[in-house]
């Protein structure tokens, strides 16, 4: 009976429809713009290339920080668990000489890690949030006691991942791509990737659907913790040393990656593109604003304001959308 | 007594309250006597709640007049109608649990001694003193954190006490609190009477009604039906003047062959919720139950569907017994539960009706791990077809749908599956006529192809006309079981209250 009115509604296009189809695509395309105006050294393919190589470690761990979003969690130990992860791989390394062997501890490391962090948050019901903090703080003690303080050096052929080209294209870059597409399929294609959604959206839903909503909640605390491992050793690798109290404000920009590419805060939505645009949006403004010589105090200070932008309007579209379903 | 009779404290003539699309009073009719205790009697949805709200100042009436103490009633705000001395003790109670007696009492008006600064002293003490007259058992330094619902109750009460209440709404109260602390509950009511108090007393428990009761009136959508001393009423009467309505007719029920028993249900108990739940259905049938909001129906289903658990009793399918712990064993065992509440409980808003509808099942139509796109589209276009689900794409989220899509989805979702038994929660709560009955006849094919279907429902009419057989539940037990043709409205709030 009201079938009409309900045709045109949904042909009706708001703001917030587009916002999240192509919105940070179309910033990132400004961004640039402005960037290649604002300075003559950004369009050249030493800078590019060099933006790219930065954003993988953020991109990465904000693949992890997307499924942590989409299924209303938060992860913030990223900081330490960087430091951490990365200097027990170079550990590893200097050890055994095997790079394959200090790749394999990585991960698993990242794996074991995140499980304990989503056992917390599931078996406790502590939140996520203060999980992260303990996490970050015994993280980042734990390594500065394992090292002594000091960086871990001699890893011999481990700096190739980070600091290799197969042909003109960076090692670290391919792996973010391969990255990209796995998380892309797991979230897409995979009965898991459904499930996060359904937890992340509506818990009390999911659960009455036959879903283990802890189990999808640790498993995806693994997940980030092996993403994780993956951004570490990459990290490390690229250093050339083990630095066990590097890692500052990495939390801070892939989380804002992440929101940035539409990844909500109050969980059910988030795409890993749309981190993957959100990292380079924010390594655009990084790049910028270091060849314009901008002081690192301002550098601060607009990063801050970036990610509370995008949750405003992260927020105010949910406002936007709700409101026209009222109508 | 007899000298008040004539003076009201509180009239209410002919009031009409219009909520977009219905009229949720209409021609209301109240009067209140002081110190007596006046029941508000009716069925779920007779429009109790809207009343309550228009005289506590919640709602403003469109038209009609409030009289209180011989005044007519403007439009206010609840914090007026209080200083006026109408108090209403909800339902459900909020205090801050944090906080000692005296602070709850006295929030938002504590006594100061120096402006802005509590004078503590003379609040625990002036607490104190109200307590004592009120003979309530408890401390004013007291934290509510130790004390249970029925003492909330009573604080209550002294709080109504303590702002000069002339005229104290009770909302059910006694729906959260144990046979003991009923005692207490009537008692002090009593002693407020006897200072002059009226009570306005909602309730539909029968045995409530001829015990507390002075005057009653009776509400049926949204209507007033009788009003009259308690003396002039028997049970029987009171049962009728609230159900007695015309039916509509939404409910194609068709007879289906019955065959063996599916599930069975034995002395099922979740401590403090419900005990001895025994009960079967049957293949083919549709099994409605009855009884009061809270009288545990939806409990007991939430733990036969692995929601909840439960801490003695049985669960047999097809004469097999079987361990449910939780959702995923049910549904394994092909039992289903479409809930309550849909938007917390039943839809994934922000998805698209293709997911929701192949949320639970979604592992069938995987290769190892990856989705076989192809073969969901093509089954999702089925149950869109199949139950004429209204949709411009697949792709539509669901929460863009309309209650009755929305919870043709839900069924979609579970017939996807290989189901035997479907447990429905108020299946068409909140849903448009047209949509109710097309759920009810989708519900009469699903039994046709032999699904087990259970069904929750307050509807009185639905339940009748749905149902095979009727099982009524009250506070927590199965008062009994009606056929269809011994099922009747009468019967069944007999059963239920």
């Amino acid at each position: 009976m009201n079938d009409p009115v309900k045709a045109s509604r949904t042909k009706k296009v708001s703001f917030g429809d587009i916002y999240s189809k192509y919105g940070v695509m179309l910033i990132l395309v400004v961004i640039f713009i402005a960037a290649s105006f604002l300075s003559g050294n950004f369009l050249t393919q030493a800078n590019l290339t060099n933006v790219l190589r930065q954003i993988v470690v953020i991109t990465i761990v904000g693949f992890g920080g997307t499924f942590i979003l989409i299924s209303a969690q938060i992860n913030i130990a990223y900081d330490a668990l960087l430091a951490a992860i990365g200097c027990l791989a170079c550990i590893t390394v200097v050890k055994t000489q095997n790079v394959f062997l200090a790749v394999g501890v990585g991960i698993l490391i990242g794996a074991c890690i995140g499980w304990i962090y989503g056992f917390l948050v599931t078996f406790f019901n502590i939140p996520a949030f203060i999980v992260g903090l303990a996490i970050n703080t015994i993280a980042r003690g734990a390594i500065l006691m394992i090292t002594g303080g000091r960086n871990v050096s001699k890893l011999g052929n481990f700096s190739v991942i980070g600091q290799g080209y197969i042909g003109p294209v960076p090692i670290p870059v391919i792996i973010m791509f391969v990255l990209l597409a796995v998380c892309w399929v797991i979230l897409n294609k995979t009965c898991f990737g459904r499930h996060v959604f359904a937890v992340g959206g509506n818990p009390g839903a999911a659960e009455a659907s036959g879903i283990n909503v802890k189990s999808v909640i640790r498993r995806v605390y693994v997940l980030d913790g092996v993403l994780t491992a993956v951004a570490a050793i990459i990290f490390m690798s690229r250093l050339a040393s083990g630095q066990p109290s590097a890692g500052d404000g990495y939390a801070f920009d892939a989380i804002t990656a992440a929101v940035v590419g539409g990844a909500s805060i109050s969980g059910g939505s988030g795409n890993v593109i749309g981190t993957i645009i959100g990292a380079a949006i924010v390594g655009v403004i990084n790049n910028l604003m270091n060849l314009m010589n901008v002081h690192s105090y301002w550098q601060q200070i607009v990063k801050g304001v970036i990610i509370l932008l995008a949750v405003i309007i992260d927020v105010q579209t949910k406002k936007a959308t709700s409101k026209a379903k009222k109508d | 007594m007899s000298a008040n009779h004539q003076e009201y404290v509180l009239e209410m003539h002919n009031i009409v309250k219009v909520f977009p699309g219905v009229r949720a009073l209409d021609g209301m009719n109240l009067q209140v006597r002081p110190g007596t205790v006046h029941v508000i009697a009716g069925e779920n949805g007779a429009g109790k709640s809207t009343l309550m709200k228009v005289i506590n100042g919640q709602y403003a009436a469109e038209e009609g007049e409030i009289i209180y103490k011989g005044k007519v009633l403007e439009k206010r705000t609840i914090q007026q109608t209080i200083q006026l001395g109408i108090s209403m003790i909800q339902q459900e109670l909020n205090p801050i649990r944090q906080m000692t007696v005296a602070e709850n009492i006295y929030i938002g008006r504590e006594p100061q001694s120096l402006k802005g600064f509590v004078d503590y002293k003379k609040m625990y003490a002036d607490t104190q003193e109200l307590l004592d007259k009120l003979e309530i058992p408890f401390r004013s330094e007291e934290k509510l954190e130790k004390l249970s619902i029925a003492a909330f109750q009573q604080i209550e009460i002294a709080k109504a006490i303590s702002r000069d209440a002339s005229v104290i709404i009770m909302d059910e109260p006694t729906s959260a609190i144990a046979d003991t602390e009923i005692e207490i509950l009537f008692k002090q009511i009593t002693s407020l009477k006897k200072q002059g108090v009226a009570i306005i007393f909602i309730t539909h428990k029968m045995d409530e009604i001829f015990r507390i009761a002075d005057d009653i009136t009776i509400i049926r959508d949204g209507r007033w039906i009788s009003t009259g001393p308690i003396s002039e009423y028997d049970q029987d009467k009171v049962i009728s003047l609230m159900v007695g309505r015309t039916i509509t007719n939404i409910f194609p029920k068709i007879d289906v062959p019955i065959g063996d028993v599916v599930l069975e249900v034995k002395n099922l108990k979740q401590y403090g919720r419900f005990r001895d739940i025994s009960f079967e259905v049957r293949k083919g049938e549709i099994l409605g139950f009855s009884g009061l909001i809270g009288a545990g129906r939806s409990e007991v289903m939430r733990a036969v569907f692995g929601l909840d658990s439960y801490h003695e009793g049985e669960i047999y399918l097809h004469g097999k017994r079987v361990e449910i712990h939780n959702t995923k064993d049910a549904i394994s065992h092909g039992i289903a539960m479409a809930l309550e509440d849909r938007r917390a409980e039943g839809i994934i808003p922000d998805r698209s009706t293709r997911e929701n509808i192949t949320l639970a099942n979604i592992r069938s139509f995987a290769r190892k791990v990856l989705i076989n796109s192809k073969k969901e589209k093509k089954e999702v276009q089925r149950m869109i077809d199949l139950l004429r689900i209204k949709v411009t794409t697949p792709e539509q989220l669901i929460k863009n749908l309309s209650g009755g899509n929305q919870q043709k989805v839900i069924l979609a979702k579970w017939l996807l599956g290989n189901l035997d038994v479907l447990i429905l929660d108020e299946p068409t709560r909140g849903i448009d006529v047209g949509s109710k009955s097309e759920i009810h006849s989708l519900m009469c094919e699903f039994a046709k192809q032999g699904l087990a279907i259970i069904m929750i429902s307050s509807e009185m009419p639905e339940l009748l006309e749905m149902s095979d057989r009727i099982v009524v539940m009250r506070e927590g037990t199965i008062r009994g079981e009606l056929q269809r043709n011994e099922a009747s409205q009468e019967a069944i709030m007999k059963l239920a209250t």
